[in-house]
This record gives C-alpha cells, sequence and structure tokens, in this order.
C-alpha cells in the first residue's frame, strides 16, 4: 500500500533533536552529507556511521520508520551497490566474462552502500523530526540573501510547505481511487511494463483533476484568511539558537575533524 | 428465495501483527436472499465500509468467508476480478474515479474490462445511463464538464453498467441537495425494481434508508448488532440512539407517543403512516370527520 | 446600517469562451444581517447561496448593486482585507482549507498573514483552539482527524483572526451526523458565548431550524425569509420548490388541513410531541 511510505513524514515529539532549531538542523545536515562523501577509508567511514547511529538514538523515534524508509530505496542500493561490484579496478579475485570481482570493486560495493544508508536515514532524521512547516520556514530564512537578487524565496517556500501538507492527502486519495477502479475491473496486477503503464491512466487521470480542484479551492481559502504574499507576514514561532543546537554542531565539528584526521594518516582504500 | 451472499464468521484486522492491530470487522455472520434490498448503518468507523468491501474482494477478510451464489469468492485468488463484476460497488463520491474522455468511454470502462465489446458494450452503457436518467446528450460529453449531480450519475452508471448481481451504494447521496438526493433514491429503488437483483445501500441518512430499504443491517464497534426487517430495526429506537444512531424525526415521535400510552404502532417509518394512525386516533375521539 | 447590508446584487460567472450571455447566479438580492445574528441561507445547489456568501468577504464583488460590511464597501479595494478579517469564511472541504501540517501552525496562519506580533499570535491561536474544543489536538496533523474536527479546526482558524463575524459556506455537506452536530453545537456556542454573527449556508433544513433567522433562496433570488416559525410553516410554497421541511413540521401541517387546531408549527420532536399530546386529549 502507498501508506506504507515514512520517507518525508513528520512525528511530533519533545526530543533533543526535535527541539533543534530547523535551521541548525539543515546547515548540519548540508555539512555531514559532504562529509560523508569525503570518508575514503574504513575508520572513517566508521565515525560517520557511529555518528548517524548516535543522532538517530536521540531522535526518540522508533527504529521501525528508520527502516521503513530504508525500504523504499532498498532496490536502488542493490542495484548500485552491485554495479560497484563489477566496477572495480585491479587484479580480479573471480571472473566471469565481462564480470570480473575484485578488491577494490568490493571495497566501492560497501563505501557506497554505506553512504547511500547513511544519506536517507540522516536526511530521515531531518523530516521526522521537524515540522514541515518549520522545515520551510528555515529554508525561507536561510535563503534570505537571495531575495535581494530578486528570487522569490517566500513563494518557493510556501509551495513547499503546501506540498508535503499534501503528500498524506494525496495518498489516501490515490488509494481511494485505486480501489474505485478496480471495482470496476481495472487490472493492474497483471500483464507486460506497457499495458501496466497504461492501466495507470485511470488512476493519473482522477488524480490530477482533484489536484487541480484542491489547488483552486486552497488558493481560495488562503485567500479568505487575508494571505497576501509574504510581505507584513510574521510568524507565531520564532526561531532562535539554544545551547542544544551550539553542542551538536560542536559534535559534528568534532566528528569532522576525525574524519579529516583519518584521511590524513590512515591511507585511502578508495 | 435462495440466499446470493452468505456470511461466515467474517472478520478483518487491519495491520495485523503491527502495534497498529485494529480489528474493524468482528465475526459477521448472516445471509441475504436474491432481490433484497438492504440499508447497512452505523456511525464513521463501525466498520461497515470494511464490511461491504469484503463483499466484492476488494478487502481480504482475515477471517471467515464470503459465499456468493454458496461459492467462496476467495476460492480461487486468481478469479477474484471475476467477482468483482458480480457484486458490483460504488463509492462515496464516485465522481472522482471518473477519468475518460467521454461520458459513454468512461461508463463503458467496467463492461469493458468484462470483455464486452460491439452491440453487446453499447447495450450496456446506453441501458445504464437510461437507468441513471442521464440524458442522451450528455454521452458524447467529457465527464469533466457535468454538473455535479450528473457527474454523480455518470459514475454510478459505470458500475451498473457491469449488469452486478449484488449492488453495493456507499453513501451515493452525499452532499447533495435535497431534490438531488429524492430524485437519486428513487432511480436506484426504480432499478432495482427492473433489474430485480440485490442491492446493499450504506448510508448515515436514517430518513433515506427508512425509505427504500426492506432489511437493515445495523453495524457498531466492528459488530453487526441488529439485522431484521426496517420497520423491526426501527422500532429499537432507544437501542439505536444508545449506539449514537439517530433515528428518522418521525419515527422517534411516535415513538415517544407510544411511550406516553398511546395507541400508535412504534417502527413508523414515513410521514403518511404517521399521519394515518393520528388521524385514525382523532376520528375515533370524533375530534375530525 | 446594519453590520452587513446586501443591496439589489447582481452577478453572474461570465465564462470568456461561451459568448452567449449567463444566467445570472444572483439575481437582484437584498439582505441585511444584524450584529451578532444567527442567519441561516437555506437553498438548493445552484440556488446562489455560495455566491452571496462570497460577495459577504469580498471574494466576489457585484456586477451591479452594493455590499456593504460594517459601512464599508465590498469594492473598494483599500478596504479588502479589513473586511476579510471582519468575515471570515469557512467552506466546504475541510481538507483544502487547512494550509499547515501542524494544527496548531494552521490555525496562526490567519494572524501571521495580519501581521500580528509572535506572542500575541500564540495567544490567539490557544484561545481559538479552546474556543472549538480542539486544543488537545494542537499538536496533531489534521489529515489524521475527523471530519468534525477538521472543520473545527478551519473555524478556529478563522476565529484566531478575531472576526465579527463568520460565514460558512455548506461546511457540514461533507461530514457524518456526528461531524455535523459537533459543527453545528461549536457554532451556536460562538453565537451565544462570543457574540459572533453567523450566516450558515446550508442544504439541511434540520440545521437551518436552530437560527434565529432563515432566508431561503431559489434561482438567484430570495424566496421568503423570517424566523424558522415562519418560513417553515409555509409548507406549500416550500414543497412547490423541492424544499425539505421538518417532518414533524410536515405532520402538523396535514392535521391541520383537516381541520385540527394548530397555532404553532413545531419544528423539532419535542415540541410536536406535545402538540399532538394536546391535540390528543
Amino acid at each position: 500500500m502507498v501508506r506504507d511510505v515514512a520517507f518525508g513524514q513528520y512525528f511530533p515529539g519533545n526530543s533533543l533533536i526535535h527541539r533543534l532549531d530547523p535551521r541548525a538542523k539543515i546547515i548540519m545536515l548540508v555539512a555531514f552529507l559532504v562529509i560523508i562523501f569525503c570518508t575514503f577509508n574504513y575508520f572513517s567511514l566508521l565515525l560517520v556511521t557511529l555518528f548517524t547511529v548516535f543522532y538517530l538514538a536521540f531522535s526518540g523515534i522508533s527504529p521501525k520508520f528508520y527502516f521503513k524508509s530504508l525500504k523504499v530505496i532498498f532496490v536502488i542500493v542493490i542495484i548500485t551497490s552491485v554495479l560497484n561490484l563489477f566496477y572495480g579496478t585491479g587484479d580480479p579475485l573471480w571472473q566471469w566474462g565481462i564480470f570480473k570481482l575484485t578488491v577494490d570493486g568490493i571495497n566501492r560495493a560497501i563505501f557506497v552502500t554505506i553512504r547511500i544508508i547513511c544519506l536517507i536515514l540522516s536526511s530521515s532524521c531531518l523530516t521526522f523530526t521537524t515540522s514541515p512547516t518549520e522545515l520551510t520556514d528555515a529554508i525561507e530564512r536561510l535563503m534570505k540573501p537571495l531575495n535581494k537578487i530578486h528570487f522569490p524565496v517566500h513563494e518557493i517556500a510556501m509551495m513547499m510547505s503546501l506540498a508535503l501538507r499534501f503528500v498524506p492527502t494525496l495518498l489516501e486519495e490515490t488509494d481511494k481511487i485505486m480501489q474505485a477502479q478496480k471495482a470496476r475491473g481495472a487490472d493492474m496486477e497483471s500483464g507486460n511494463i506497457l499495458k501496466r503503464v497504461k492501466s495507470l491512466i485511470p488512476i493519473l487521470i482522477p488524480l490530477f483533476v482533484s489536484a487541480f480542484r484542491r489547488a483552486y479551492e486552497i488558493a481560495t481559502a488562503m485567500e479568505c484568511r487575508c494571505y497576501r504574499g509574504g510581505s507584513g507576514r510574521t510568524r507565531m514561532k520564532v526561531l532562535h539558537m539554544s545551547k542544544c543546537d551550539v553542542f551538536s554542531f560542536a559534535a559534528l565539528g568534532i566528528m569532522i575533524c576525525g574524519v579529516i584526521l583519518c584521511n590524513i594518516f590512515i591511507p585511502a582504500v578508495i | 428465495m435462495s440466499s446470493i451472499l452468505e456470511l461466515k464468521n467474517l472478520g478483518f484486522v487491519y495491520g495485523q501483527g503491527t502495534p497498529f492491530e485494529k480489528r474493524a470487522v468482528d465475526d459477521v455472520s448472516l445471509c441475504i436472499e436474491k432481490g433484497e434490498f438492504i440499508g447497512v448503518i452505523g456511525h464513521t468507523g463501525s466498520g461497515k465500509s470494511t464490511l461491504v468491501q469484503m463483499l466484492n474482494g476488494l478487502i481480504k477478510p482475515t477471517t471467515g468467508q464470503v459465499l456468493l451464489d454458496g461459492e467462496d469468492i476467495w476460492k480461487n485468488p486468481k478469479e477474484i476480478r471475476k467477482i468483482r463484476f458480480r457484486v458490483g460497488m460504488v463509492f462515496q463520491y464516485p465522481e472522482y474515479q471518473l477519468f475518460e474522455e467521454t461520458v459513454y468511454k468512461d461508463i463503458a470502462f467496467g463492461p469493458a474490462n468484462m470483455g464486452k465489446s460491439g452491440g453487446e458494450l453499447d447495450f450496456a452503457v446506453k441501458n445504464a445511463a437510461k437507468f441513471t436518467g442521464l440524458k442522451k446528450e450528455l454521452l458524447q460529453k467529457s465527464p469533466f464538464d457535468l454538473s455535479g449531480g450528473e457527474k454523480r450519475r455518470a459514475a454510478i452508471a459505470g458500475v451498473i453498467a457491469m449488469d452486478p448481481d449484488v449492488l453495493v451504494l456507499d453513501e451515493p447521496t452525499a452532499e447533495l441537495d435535497p431534490m438531488g438526493r429524492d430524485v437519486l433514491l428513487s432511480q436506484i429503488v426504480q432499478y432495482h425494481k427492473e433489474r430485480r437483483n440485490t442491492v446493499l445501500l450504506v448510508s448515515h441518512s436514517m430518513e433515506d434508508i427508512a425509505r427504500v430499504a426492506d432489511k437493515i443491517i445495523v453495524m457498531n464497534n466492528s459488530h453487526c448488532v441488529m439485522f431484521d426487517k426496517t420497520k423491526e430495526v426501527f422500532s429499537h429506537g432507544r437501542e439505536l440512539e444508545k449506539i449514537g444512531l439517530r433515528v428518522p424525526q418521525i419515527t422517534k415521535i411516535m415513538l415517544e407517543l407510544k411511550e406516553k400510552g398511546y395507541d400508535v404502532s412504534d417502527g413508523v417509518l414515513t410521514v403518511n403512516d404517521a399521519f394515518a394512525q393520528i388521524s385514525e386516533l382523532l376520528k375515533k375521539e370524533g375530534k375530525i370527520w | 446600517m446594519n453590520f452587513i447590508s446586501v443591496q439589489n446584487v447582481f452577478f453572474s460567472y461570465s465564462n470568456p469562451e461561451d459568448a452567449q450571455p449567463v444566467k445570472n447566479a444572483v439575481n437582484g438580492v437584498s439582505l441585511e444581517i444584524k450584529k451578532g445574528e444567527f442567519v441561516a441561507l437555506l437553498g438548493h445547489n445552484g440556488c446562489g447561496k455560495s455566491t452571496i456568501a462570497k460577495h459577504l468577504n469580498a471574494m466576489l464583488l457585484p456586477d451591479s448593486g452594493k455590499v456593504y460590511v460594517d459601512g464599508d464597501d465590498t469594492s473598494d479595494a483599500e478596504k479588502t482585507y479589513d473586511i476579510r478579517k471582519k468575515v471570515g469564511l469557512v467552506l466546504q472541504n475541510p481538507d483544502n482549507q487547512l494550509v499547515a501540517s501542524i494544527v496548531e501552525e494552521d490555525v496562526a496562519f490567519g494572524p501571521e498573514n495580519l501581521g500580528i506580533a509572535p506572542d500575541k499570535i500564540r495567544e490567539r491561536v490557544d484561545n481559538a483552539l479552546k474556543a472549538v474544543d480542539m486544543y488537545d489536538y494542537r499538536k496533531h496533523a489534521p489529515y489524521k482527524l475527523s471530519g468534525g474536527q477538521k472543520q473545527r479546526i478551519a473555524i478556529a482558524g478563522i476565529l484566531a483572526m478575531q472576526p465579527e463575524c463568520i460565514v460558512l459556506d455548506e461546511p457540514t455537506a461533507m461530514l457524518d451526523p456526528n461531524g455535523r452536530d459537533e459543527v453545528l453545537s461549536t457554532l451556536l456556542k460562538l453565537n451565544k458565548d462570543k457574540n459572533i454573527t453567523v450566516v450558515l449556508i446550508t442544504h439541511y433544513m434540520d440545521e437551518a431550524v436552530l437560527a434565529d433567522r432563515v432566508v431561503v433562496m431559489d434561482d438567484g433570488k430570495i424566496l421568503t425569509h423570517g424566523t424558522p416559525d415562519e418560513v417553515f410553516s409555509q409548507v406549500e410554497l416550500l414543497k412547490k420548490h423541492r424544499l425539505d421541511v421538518p417532518q414533524s413540521t410536515e405532520l402538523a401541517y396535514r392535521l391541520k388541513g383537516c381541520g385540527v387546531k394548530i397555532d404553532k408549527m413545531p419544528l423539532n420532536t419535542s415540541d410536536c410531541v406535545k402538540l399532538l399530546e394536546e391535540v390528543l386529549n
């Protein structure tokens, strides 16, 4: 079922990670994502993995949901790691036609798998612990300097927050439409790819029609509530950095130093 | 008469084995005879929607069986699509399923999936349009150009066109105004009369159910708490109120009069009935002629 | 002048693709609404009642005629937001008017647009949520709530702008009976305790009987208006336009036709039982 998708969902809570300033969370995530791809040996990789686990543990969210978010990208992980497995250079350990397995290939596969997993887990952690409004609010504030070059920061943030708000609603709607078409004998489970793609039409068209109708109604509702763009607008929640934010920046800083030191003193494997 | 649908200890649990486990339908056993018009009532979350979705295999029961004409519908899971043609299901707000270029093509979607074509298909579409009172000239229009009420009827026609032996309608009159509601209900009744098949109507409107149903299934807390003739069910007005259901205003008035010792019957369903009974009483006392 | 004054309004939805003149959605409507009143606007789909609703907060402007809110002309562009702040509009589909992913953030949307200071917004949001009895749900995600709860959040979102009047366009059409009860009792409470003017647009006559005044519309015009008693005792007129009357009123009406003396038409079950007891004894 489509509802099983956990990625991008928000779980209200009061954990340490929940209380961090969303701006801090975004900056930290970006820094972390960069550092994930700067791991060249197993020590730095371990450091990054431990840091991810440490971070998740403080989020107060059941590991079950993290596993669920991994489930979605499971196939991508498998494909990329298998590709990497046979892409290595050096002496083959095993060969079959064009497929050759090398030590380098195995290393690459392990690195790529763990990097993707850490990437998904840390981004999930951000969306799980930050409400979409907070998230877009933070993005809006971080991007504020771009206003100077007439980049529509507020509009884009508003669009993102609306999109996030309607993800669950549209998923539910998709489910309903699918049931209704199945009741009319729509066959979505059998046939070749072309047939399956075609069988999506009776679902996609009603979904688009309804999305447009919703968009129109939302616009009306927003106007009724005196919405007139970003200027003159205030916010209920004022963002401010706290001690927690300083601590987590410090933790991240130490981890980054660790990775850099590992990279300098320990030879790279890939 | 023979039973068309038989439910044996039917049960369904959502998210079995997860912490979100929720029992939606529990141990429902009942027999629906061919040709009956059944009303299904119960407040939101009572399990009535899950129950009806099990009748055509959109939801697979976790326990028990659904027998259609004496045969378990899940005997051959690969053939479940065929069951859906025999038990037609109209969902709430069915107009959101319309997708084709023309109303005609949209109504034809179900029967075409059944393998109908040519004259047979044409007949099925036109017949269904007739039953739901869709004018001929609307058939070549885009479904998105129709009015709200017409869209609703086109969507219902799309299910009727499969000529199901059992037709399930989930809140077909929701959001319609009183006039639209009356027209649609009488069309459904007319369809039932002519086609002589079995109809299940799920509704929150007790007035609608009282008007059209022969028998009523009352769902509460995932159980079927009553299954009886309409008059019988509504004569238990107090019990219905206890589970958060409202009986029609007229039924309640007569019930209260009876409780106060007046000589009126319980289970009165329409203003006509009530008027007949009251005027009878008044005549006896010589207050009117 | 009354709080809201609709003066001989005509309006048609123009469709640029059609060269043909379109039928007027509103065809000469005049209506006065006093401060603190609870008015029900009753009629079929397409009778023009929703169009009138959108005129009351300057979402639509009349083709001809005038609408005044608290003395301000709605066609005065400078007053648009003042008017929308005073007259809040709640729409039919509760899903499509909640804009944020968390209940309290949604309720804050209106006051944020008005540029209220953050601590004042918090106060307004809390009060609005308490007024609709949804304070305990302030951290919930709207899509997990029932229809009645969502609609009450939508009402709270309007309340947080501290309006003087709330107009609701068929707020209960998509709700189950419990949801309808929740919304109606909320509205009655707001009208009584906070003296908020309520204009309820509906096609359920059992909701209309709760109002101080009922206005019945048909075909873009006002068919009849008055107290619920006055309106629903015109059974024949309502039936002719295929509008419902409460079953108790209908029964009393038919008995009256047989020569039973009835002074006041009953509108609900208990009045009707009382009346029948009197008649039968």
